[in-house]
């Protein structure tokens, strides 16, 4: 029992962990993008913005588990096959740039527009003011905008279990449901709450430590995780 | 130093049209510090960002230090690289201070530096520089979170003089601080530009900066310019709003058959006894209804509201004694027009 849970352990911490990877550095600029190209933005692009957005939402709003089965074959391109850990990274990580990329552009919004005219006013160019104001000033919001993906990812990886891919959702619906091995199941439940908690401790615990280096006191802010959950 | 010429600018937005400035012509002369005063709204804040064309002027063309800002905006939303080399050289300090929570002081400081590229050990030394420069030199290493709002705002204002510039523009420095923080921050904007012949064009809503600070000013009422000079020729222009605000005299005339006068002293004038002068020498009594003295512009100005019996027909002679004093008067009730011509 111990080695079939410590490896589906594993699985899924692999599958999350690469998944993760690829939507924050998918996500991050696109949300970025989202902002800089609405009305009013430092880019400011009308069609580029309705164009980016409609497929952040419709990318949103598919259920995870079509999905995977919808991108199949992009993902044969990709990996070389449709089942296995690999092969759930890549719609695991589709699934989840578009739901980074708006946590990433509310977050965004959320910094003063006089920052933005100073760097302007000191001679700044959009990347500067990407790098040295949004990037920086929005970082406690933008690390629990990662810990809520990594939940959220967490739960799309139970799904992952349809292409072969294990992990621990996985050994909770063969073990669980349909061996109605009621122990096991518990065991998972117990071991994704774990998980998820360490995950949403270490998350907050790095977005207050950045905000409190900026002085201010109160807690990160965590509506953002709420919404997720 | 900063030229504006038929500076306008019109928002639009959803089919409605707002003129915030309807053709602004600005002087400022280089190493004055010049105030443009107005309510909400009067389009001083469009005014100060169509300076380094933050806000693209709608026509109109903005001249800073013999260069042409408006000829380098282009057509494009987006500030091209000739403009914002040019921006880097005029500093600008804000209400709200906006400094970035997530650098130290010293970082903060250093930011204008970086986008001029300049190298970690220059921008360190500059930086500590500047903060010496503003008394906050001990504060390098704080996070702007830690700073009260006058600390801020020398954070602020040592970020925009990073880049040496030559002007310096303040959108309502001082707006967000306490009366005696106000007074701090002004002094040392006085002092910067006194010791590094900084011009610095400022915009307030609060008429004691302009007193305290500025050699020039400009009065601004929806969008447009609608008095302007140095403060010695605003104190000297007869019916001056201006010079009526930046020095307020009160006292209601006691009747009908009364002659409210103000008279306003400023150099020699004001060592002379002229009001007993005055009584001795037409005999008659003259209330005082209200007076002060006060420091404008670096000048020491008196205003005395005084009351003299008789309606303004039969004190015509002891008026044009005062107005020979070299003093400037102005009767209440009468037309400005008519005193203008009386002063010639």
């Amino acid at each position: 029992m111990q080695p079939l849970l410590s490896q589906a352990c594993w699985d899924t911490l692999y599958m999350v962990g690469w998944s993760t990877v690829i939507a924050v550095v998918g996500g991050l600029p696109l949300g970025i993008l989202l902002v800089l190209t609405d009305r009013g933005g430092l880019l400011q692009n009308v069609a580029a913005n309705k164009v980016i957005g409609q497929i952040v939402n419709v990318a949103r709003s598919l259920p995870f588990i079509i999905l995977m089965v919808a991108l199949m074959n992009f993902t044969r391109t990709i990996t070389g096959t449709t089942i296995g850990r690999e092969a759930a990274i890549v719609p695991l990580a589709i699934g989840a740039i578009p739901f980074f990329a708006r946590l990433v552009e509310t977050a965004v919004r959320e910094v003063d527009g006089g920052l933005v005219e100073a760097v302007q006013s000191m001679g700044g160019n959009t990347w500067t003011i990407v790098r040295k104001v949004l990037v920086p000033e929005s970082l406690p919001s933008l690390i629990s905008s990662t810990t809520t993906t990594i939940v959220a990812l967490i739960g799309y990886s139970a799904m992952a279990g349809t292409v072969g891919a294990g992990g621990l959702g996985d050994i909770a619906i063969r073990y669980g449901y349909q061996r109605f091995e009621t122990q096991l199941m518990w065991i998972t439940v117990a071991i994704l709450a774990v998980v998820i908690s360490l995950i949403q401790f270490a998350g907050d615990y790095a977005a207050r430590s950045v905000h409190r280096r900026g002085g201010r006191s109160g807690p990160a802010p965590r509506l953002r995780l709420l919404k997720a959950a | 130093m900063i030229t504006t010429s038929g500076l306008t600018k019109v928002y639009r937005s959803r089919g409605r049209e707002v003129t915030a400035l309807d053709g602004v012509d600005l002087h400022v002369r280089e190493g004055e510090v010049y105030g443009v005063i107005g309510q909400s709204g009067a389009g001083k804040s469009s005014l100060i960002r169509c300076v380094n064309l933050l806000e693209k002027p709608t026509a109109g063309t903005v001249t800073v230090d013999g260069q042409d800002l408006t000829a380098l905006a282009g057509r494009g939303p987006r500030a091209g690289r000739e403009l914002r080399q040019a921006r880097s050289r005029i500093g600008m300090v804000f209400q709200h201070f906006n400094l970035l929570s997530s650098r130290t002081v010293q970082d903060n400081v250093e930011l204008p530096l970086e986008i001029l590229g300049k190298s970690g050990k220059e921008r360190s030394v500059k930086a500590l520089e500047l903060l010496d420069l503003v008394g906050l030199a001990d504060k390098a290493k704080a996070y702007p979170a830690q700073l009260s709002g006058g600390q801020k705002q020398r954070v602020g204002i040592a970020r925009a003089l990073a880049g040496d510039p030559k002007v310096l523009l303040s959108d309502e420095a001082t707006s967000a601080l306490d009366p005696e923080t106000t007074r701090s921050i002004l002094q040392l904007l006085r002092d910067l530009n006194q010791q590094l012949g900084l011009t610095v064009l400022l915009i307030t809503h609060e008429m004691d900066v302009v007193k305290s600070v500025c050699d020039s000013a400009a009065l601004m009422q929806n969008g447009r310019i609608v008095e302007s000079g140095t403060v010695t020729e605003l104190l000297a222009a007869p019916g001056s709003e201006l010079a009526s605000a930046l020095f307020p005299v009160s006292g209601e005339a006691g009747g009908e058959d009364r002659t409210v006068v103000d008279v306003t002293f400023h150099g020699e004038a004001a060592t002379q006894p002229v009001i007993s002068q005055l009584s001795r020498t037409y005999n008659i009594d003259i209330s005082i209804l209200g007076a002060a003295i006060d420091t404008v512009g670096g000048l020491q100005v008196g205003r005395m509201r005084i009351e003299l019996p008789g309606r303004y027909e039969d004190n015509v002679v002891p008026i044009g004694f005062l107005r020979e004093q070299g003093l400037q008067i102005d009767v209440l009730g009468q037309e400005p027009v008519l005193l203008k011509e009386g002063a010639k």
